[in-house]
């Protein structure tokens, strides 16, 4: 736990609750991608380049911009009459804490589970690697399959629109 | 001092004029310092190039179209980009009243700093890379990616309907080409069997029979190269792929709103961008800083980068001079029906080669396989569009 860490989290709150507290929708969508950029620099800082780079390369590469594009294409964007709160908020609040709780709980419990390491196991790519193609080829394959089927179930559902107006 | 260690010696000259400048200092600032003066280079170097390549590429452009260029401002014109970039600094910096100003400003910004760290892993001569990541591909490909939020930044925050439809075309355009130039670049990755950019030097800087064994010399190699090069074309947004700001159409595209010093930024962070994906481009396919004949090792390793850089900048000068605009419809239409799908032979084909193991035979099959696919989905291509003879209506 060093000064980087905590200028760190600091932004990635900051990102978090901007998105959560503005009143513009793009706006919270660019704060979002505040939280990413932050979230990218703590993987890195816990030296997991991977997972940084792809949490750039993904979530403000794609992710952030499908949001936006999502926003700007539905006409969304317009402020609702009502504020930003939904009138459920307390519904999502303990949903989130519980979520959170369950993690959290997970997360205090592998220190248990797991024996004691005195040095930080050295990970590179290139293990990364070896292991998604080796001992985790199955998952892969499936997350592979049902992304495919995913893409192509959008394509039908937007070429759907499409054959109804002719 | 010999011919050989001379040469040696400028091979490595800003190495050693690195650790020279360092030594001034107490051992424990030499690590920082180092750093800090590499990254002055970097921001020094690559602006600098861009003023040279603004009237390399007036004056280039002016001889395909039979005119002169600029020759106004010094000898043969080539004091241009110093005055262009005084007028960019003292011009009003004008921000449209209904614009969102805080993203407005930052815009730029983000734009060239991601731009800016795409160089930090790029090897621009034997020793001279910024960081030796593990990861070098992954973040050179993941900074790229961050520069789309800064052209939506952009093209949202200035409330202008030509800004914004400039930014949607873009984005669209950056993220089709995107996927291509990320999957050619995995046949590298495949072969080299490394993320990490001086390692994949390092696999094409052999020679057999003084010719190196660079990967655009294998049939995967030109293959992955040329889908590389549409890809980087249409990233950086460069004719024939400049329809985010077809001036005809789109006034200036997502920077329609800016002004002064901001429109430098632009212009700054879009040839930076071509300049970090031709070194990328050189880095994958063209040996990077290695010589192209096994003779010419003697020539300083930095002179061939940035050799390599400035014919690739002179190739995109080239397509600018010689090919129309594409329509919307036909670039998306090239990007998912033609080179996403070559691309995705071509890493099969990468495989194929992987596993055939030395001899002819890999040379042979790999070479038909792309060179039919080409032929074939060319043939299919043109079939299904039906060009026969034009008859004009009112001409005849």
């Amino acid at each position: 736990m060093n000064v980087v860490f905590y200028l760190l989290a600091a932004l990635t709150i900051a990102g978090g609750l901007a998105a959560m507290l503005l009143k513009h929708l793009i706006h919270a969508a660019l704060a979002v991608t505040v939280a990413f950029a932050g979230l990218a620099l703590l993987f890195l800082q816990l030296d997991a380049q991977f997972a940084g780079f792809a949490q750039i390369l993904v979530y403000i590469g794609a992710v952030a911009i499908l949001i936006v594009f999502a926003i700007l294409l539905t006409h969304g964007a317009e402020l609702p009459r009502g504020g930003v709160f939904s009138g459920t908020w307390f519904v999502g609040l303990a949903i989130a804490a519980g979520v959170f709780a369950v993690l959290g709980w997970a997360v205090l419990q592998s220190v248990h589970a797991l024996p004691q390491q005195t040095a930080a196991p050295a990970v590179t790519v290139h293990d990364i690697g070896n292991a998604l193609v080796g001992s985790y080829v199955l998952p892969l394959e499936i997350v592979a399959l049902l992304l495919t089927a995913a893409t192509i179930g959008a394509v039908i559902v937007a070429m759907h629109e499409k054959a109804g107006q002719k | 001092m010999s011919a050989t260690s001379f040469f040696s010696r400028l091979d490595q000259i800003f190495v050693l004029l690195r650790n020279w400048l360092v030594g001034f200092l107490p051992p424990t600032m030499r690590p920082a310092a180092g750093v800090v003066l590499a990254v002055m280079a970097i921001v020094c170097v690559f602006p600098g190039l861009f003023a040279l390549t603004t009237v390399f590429e007036r004056k280039g452009l002016g001889r395909m179209q039979n005119r002169l260029g600029p020759n106004r401002v010094g000898p043969f014109g080539f004091f241009q980009p110093v005055a262009d970039g005084i007028k960019s600094l003292t011009k009003e910096d004008i921000v449209p009243i209904s614009a969102d100003g805080l993203v407005h400003f930052l815009a730029p910004l983000v734009l060239v700093v991601t731009v800016f760290m795409g160089f930090a892993v790029l090897p621009m001569g034997r020793n001279m890379v910024l960081v030796d990541m593990d990861a070098g591909v992954l973040f050179f490909f993941a900074m790229g990616a961050a520069t789309e939020i800064s052209v939506f930044m952009a093209g949202w925050s200035s409330r202008n309907k030509y800004s914004l439809l400039g930014a949607m075309r873009a984005i669209a355009q950056m993220i089709s080409y995107e996927v291509v130039l990320l999957l050619s670049t995995v046949s590298v990755v495949m072969i080299a069997g490394s993320l990490s950019l001086p390692k994949i030097i390092d696999a094409q800087n052999q020679y057999s029979w003084g010719l190196p064994h660079w990967y655009i010399f294998t049939p995967w190699g030109l293959g992955a190269f040329i889908m590389y090069a549409i890809a980087a074309t249409a990233e950086t947004n460069r004719s024939p792929f400049d329809l985010p700001e077809g001036e005809s159409e789109l006034v200036a595209g997502y920077h329609t709103e800016y002004s002064g010093f901001k429109f430098a930024l632009f212009f700054l962070g879009e040839y930076l961008a071509m300049f970090s994906i031709s070194g990328m481009g050189t880095t994958l396919f063209l040996g990077g800083w290695s010589a192209p004949l096994a003779a010419l090792n003697w020539i300083p390793s930095w002179i061939w980068f940035f050799g390599k850089v400035m014919m690739s900048i002179f190739v995109f000068i080239w397509m600018r001079g010689t090919l129309p605009r594409l329509r919307q419809d036909q670039l998306m239409n090239f990007a998912w029906k033609f080179v996403l799908p070559f691309t995705l032979l071509n890493l099969l084909v990468t495989a194929l080669w992987r596993f055939l193991g030395e001899g002819w035979q890999r040379w042979v099959l790999c070479t038909l396989i792309l060179a039919a696919a080409y032929v074939l989905m060319g043939r299919a291509g043109l079939y299904r569009k039906h060009i026969g003879p034009r008859s004009y209506r009112y001409a005849e």
